[in-house]
């Protein structure tokens, strides 16, 4: 049987434009509702650098409050790497160590494995950021990108929790590219992605496939409106198009509101429609 | 005769009709300044693009007697206005209109005919569809105006053509999309290719006024244009920043292109007709 080499699927974006749009989206989100700064949970990867540097960019640096919160097992190298984003763009920053926060609970539930753990802490500073954007006058800024957002991997009210998020329509491959164009350090560029909730732990072995692989696909399903048939037609491994098209569906949750019982003339969220931006 | 043109490139208030206002009344005396004959402000200038329930509660009827219009009709004695709102007609029906004012007078309210109801847009579910297309006469010639959705189909604009207006007045609030690895998104790339289409199939003027600004995730790129009968670029305002946008246009150009360029003359609306009743018939 003859395998057909996968389509090459050019996700380049312009980066200059890039910018421009999602750093203004930035500043305008946050001024039209009366603030003029931001926080947001530096981890030490690319997504929440990119994120950082975008911020610093639209607000000023000094209007930027970089959270680092790591847990007692979180890899040293990933608060070195927050720091160099911290240190570059001159951005406020903070370290509240999640350790104290989570350990009690994980004490009294000691058979949690670690997908609760990782859950637990992603929560714990998801409590932290939105304490910090009270003290510190700011919104919090998300830092999921597209393929995380569609793959559901992430902690509903945890690391998806934010005011808004200019990175999510952006798949991984693009934040790569234009965390490169606007000069985040190559040592995070280069690194395996990781949630880093605990030792050794990647996206891809997690996942079961590449992000580049996971992108190209996605881009296909979403984007071009490819059916899963279509795309294995085009040549992609029938295991990796159902696993991609699995998760999608199964994390749609994450992606809305939860619904609400109608029973009124009138509900919210069904025909009480309105925009966020609303009277500004 | 020569006319200067200018495009309100704005960003608006969502949901802010006083507000977006004075905006108007600003932008008219700065237009004026400029020695511009006649300021065509976007889609929706006076209310903001997503409305969704507020559409009702920001409507407006272009009249002297409305506390909106009135200090723009005021404003449109020496400075013809293009203006976008959200119109109630006399049964509240609510319709995506622009509105042309000269001189204190309303002369032509256009409603919007397409409304994309798919992709990102939801305008069908809350606003009436308008029913008809015509030219009408100004201080300038016979004019036409489409909105948005509008001259994404072809035949408003041809039917505007046929009706005799020389100068379209095309407005929007175009959504930005479609980032690729070109300077500018695909949505700007398809507009400005339609209308400088549109120019040099009817040996007209088309003027876009398009906003900036973001709303509930979106952004509006502007890059407002004009393009002469030879399908000539003449104006553009820059992407996704407010300004105003002047354009000197020569109305003698219309002479000049038809006379080496006779489309208009040897259009054959009678086929069109016929072809036209045919396909319906068997359709």
């Amino acid at each position: 049987m003859m395998t057909k080499t996968p389509p090459s699927v050019d996700l380049h974006i312009n980066p200059t434009l890039a910018r421009k749009i999602l750093t203004g989206f930035i500043r305008t989100e946050i001024e039209r509702v009366g603030f003029h700064k931001a926080v947001l949970g530096l981890s030490g990867g690319i997504d929440s650098a990119l994120a950082c540097y975008l911020a610093a960019e639209a607000l000023g640096p000094q209007n930027v409050l970089a959270m680092r919160m790591p847990y007692h097992t979180s890899s040293p190298e990933s608060l070195e790497h927050a720091q160099l984003v911290i240190d570059t763009l001159g951005v406020q920053s903070l370290t509240v160590p999640i350790t104290e926060m989570v350990e009690p609970l994980f004490v009294r539930f000691p058979d949690m494995d670690n997908l609760r753990k990782g859950n637990v802490m992603a929560r714990a500073r998801m409590i932290v950021l939105y304490d910090q954007s009270s003290a510190f006058g700011g919104l919090v800024i998300g830092t999921g990108n597209k393929t995380e957002i569609l793959l559901g991997y992430s902690t509903l009210y945890g690391d998806s929790a934010c005011a808004l998020n200019p990175i999510g329509d952006l798949y991984k491959t693009q934040v790569r590219q234009l965390a490169a164009d606007m000069g985040v350090p190559s040592e995070i560029i280069a690194k395996p992605p990781s949630a880093d909730l605990w030792v050794g732990q990647t996206d891809e072995d997690e996942l079961g496939f590449t992000y580049e692989q996971a992108d190209q696909l996605l881009y296909l399903l979403v984007d071009q409106r490819y059916s899963p048939e279509d795309c294995i037609a085009a040549g992609f491994e029938p295991p990796l198009v159902h696993a991609v098209v699995a998760r999608v569906r199964r994390n749609h949750f994450k992606r809305i509101l939860p619904p609400i019982a109608k029973i009124s003339n009138r509900t919210i969220g069904y025909d009480f429609l309105y925009p966020r931006d609303w009277g500004t | 005769m020569s006319l200067t043109i200018a495009l309100a490139q704005i960003n608006t208030c969502l949901g802010n009709v006083e507000r977006n206002l004075e905006k108007h009344i600003a932008l008219v005396k700065e237009a004026r300044k400029s020695g511009a004959d006649l300021l065509i402000f976007p889609e929706l200038s006076l209310t903001g693009y997503v409305l969704q329930d507020l559409a009702s509660a920001v409507a407006h009827r272009p009249t002297r007697d409305d506390p909106i219009f009135r200090p723009l009709l005021e404003a449109s004695q020496d400075i013809d206005l293009v203006v976008g709102f959200v119109d109630e007609d006399l049964r509240s029906r609510f319709y995506i209109a622009a509105a042309y004012l000269s001189r204190g007078q309303v002369l032509h309210v256009h409603h919007k005919v397409y409304l994309p109801t798919y992709g990102l847009f939801d305008e069908g579910r809350f606003f009436a569809w308008g029913n008809s297309i015509s030219a009408f006469d100004t201080r300038f010639g016979r004019l036409g105006m489409l909105i948005c959705e509008d001259f994404w189909h072809a035949s408003p604009p041809y039917l505007l053509w046929l009706d005799g207006a020389d100068l379209l007045l095309l407005t929007s609030a175009s959504p930005g999309r479609g980032l690729g690895s070109e300077e500018q998104l695909e949505s700007a790339r398809w507009v400005e290719h339609i209308n400088r289409a549109y120019a040099s199939l009817f040996t007209i003027f088309v003027a876009h006024a398009n906003r900036v600004g973001y709303e509930d995730g979106l952004n509006f790129w502007g890059g407002s244009t004009v393009f002469d009968p030879n399908g000539a670029l003449l104006a553009r305002g820059p992407y996704h920043e407010e300004s105003l946008a002047l354009a000197e246009v020569d109305l003698r150009q219309i002479h000049r292109t038809r006379a080496r360029l006779p489309l208009l003359r040897d259009e054959r609306i009678a086929l069109v007709q016929r072809e036209l009743n045919r396909i319906l018939q068997t359709s």
